[in-house]
């Protein structure tokens, strides 16, 4: 039975642009995954940044209470309907006509700016407060010493967990078919819709993400690495 | 050189500096001592702002430094520091630790500033641990490294907050003998310790503080032989 079912996708997969619908699909999730991260950690590295800077004055006060309400509103809904309001509601409202991919890309960004900002600042904390304090009586600003040390380390601490961050971006992407983006799960479905088989489309789509999330293991893997050569004990 | 005025500094409700009055002049040696608690390390930090004092002024070569029209990272590059805990970037190699500053700074193109930092690593001993990282070397090695990393600013001060505190006791000299070579050349000098022989040998005035004000000053000698506070004597006879 396995047989003639693995065949009928087979002849979809080859003859009947099967393929190319699953490399459209995986160019669509591991753009989502990979921009979204991208941006993500472009936002959360500002957001963290703001949540850990002195509060002396109003200014720091009022963006760190943005900050806060920023990550409370993207954790506290799911990421589908960050996607369908975006799209559905806020899209409309502002006039913009943008395509699906780009549409998710923003809200993947978005949304994984909040998660990262919060992994970054337990990763800044996280680092010898003595740290900042050796940079600021050298004469350095509490920019650059944030920059050039704070920032570095946090990062080689936090790297695991923004890894986890990137493989769940990598799954999250089956949500995008909701606004009509083709990503890996539509491009499968797409195949099983041919002849009503939806078994081994499934299973391949299972392997596809495996395979995804076990490569992304092993380059973490190896950037932590390679990042470690500064931990080298006598 | 350094002049403190009324200095108060709380930390919430503890009142940890009560009103400090002193002058430190260009070249001399000044060591803290005192009990824990008794504010010394507060006062030290407040030296370059680590610490923002409550009340009082901090001036530094006539200039107000705790006045918010002053750049206090200028201010820095003209006063060492040296911690407890060396703080050495973890990041970095040696030699870039010692160079982040003058290079970003501007004070000196990359090339001097190489050049500068293996010359002083050289005469600490540690010219073969320019490329190390700090997780590399042993403590008394990172304080010597610590120690040449404020050196390489051309500072015309060097605060120590308690440089041997966290060594192994076989670390203590190799860390004092470097600040001895320091003192004979005429490096202005303020150090919170509890090393009481260093004391004894370097300073010019010794300061004993207690319950966040100075208790007494006086030169060494008579600081140890003749001590006057009632609250020193009793510290003497507990530490000596």
């Amino acid at each position: 039975m396995l047989e003639k079912k693995f065949e009928a996708f087979w002849d979809v997969f080859i003859n009947y642009g099967g393929i190319d619908t699953v490399l459209e699909g995986l160019k669509n999730t591991l753009l989502i995954a990979c921009i979204g991260l991208l941006i993500g950690i472009v936002i959360g590295t500002l957001l963290a940044t703001i949540r850990v800077l002195p509060k002396s004055n109003i200014i720091v006060k009022i963006l760190d209470k943005i900050a806060i309400f920023y990550v409370s509103i993207f954790r506290g809904t799911p990421m589908v309907v960050q996607l369908l309001i975006f799209y559905y509601v806020l899209m409309p409202l502002a006039g913009l006509h943008l395509k699906s991919v780009p549409v998710a890309i923003i809200v993947f960004g978005l949304n994984s700016g909040a998660y990262i900002s919060e992994i970054m600042r337990a990763g800044i904390l996280s680092v010898d407060p003595g740290q900042m304090e050796g940079g600021r009586a050298v004469g350095l600003s509490y920019g650059t010493t944030m920059t050039k040390i704070i920032i570095p380390q946090a990062v080689k601490n936090i790297l695991p967990t923004m890894g986890n961050e990137f493989i769940t971006l990598i799954k999250e992407t089956s949500i995008v078919s909701f606004i009509g983006a083709t990503d890996l799960y539509v491009a499968f479905q797409n195949i099983g819709n041919n002849n009503y088989e939806y078994m081994v489309p499934y299973l391949f789509m299972a392997l596809i993400y495996i395979v995804l999330v076990v490569i992304i293991s092993l380059i973490i893997k190896f950037m932590e690495r390679s990042l470690r050569k500064s931990d080298k004990s006598l | 050189m350094i002049k403190v005025c009324n200095l108060h500094k709380k930390f919430g409700d503890n009142h940890v500096l009560r009103g400090i009055d002193y002058e430190i002049q260009k070249g001399e040696k000044i060591v803290v001592i005192g009990p824990s608690g008794s504010g010394k390390s507060t006062f030290l930090r407040c030296l370059n702002l680590l610490e923002t004092p409550t009340e009082g002024e901090i001036y530094f070569d006539g200039e107000q430094i705790n006045d918010k029209k002053c750049d206090i990272n200028k201010v820095r590059q003209h006063m060492g520091m040296v911690f407890q805990h060396f703080n050495l970037f973890n990041n970095k190699t040696i030699l870039d630790n010692i160079t982040l500053s003058p290079i970003h700074n501007k004070l000196m193109t990359k090339d001097e500033a190489e050049k500068n930092a293996r010359d002083l690593l050289e005469r600490v001993g540690l010219s073969d641990k320019a490329d190390a990282y700090p997780s590399q070397l042993s403590g008394g090695q990172k304080q010597r490294a610590a120690i040449v990393r404020s050196l390489a600013m051309n500072p015309e001060v060097i605060l120590f907050d308690e440089p041997t505190s966290a060594l192994d006791p076989e670390m203590v000299g190799e860390v004092l003998d470097v600040m001895k070579r320091l003192a004979k050349k005429g490096m202005t000098m303020v150090v919170v310790t509890h090393e009481m022989g260093f004391a004894r040998e370097v300073a010019d005035k010794v300061l004993f503080m207690d319950e966040g004000i100075i208790q007494e000053e006086a030169e060494p000698e008579e600081f140890f032989n003749n001590p006057k506070n009632p609250r020193l004597q009793d510290f003497l006879s507990k530490v000596l």
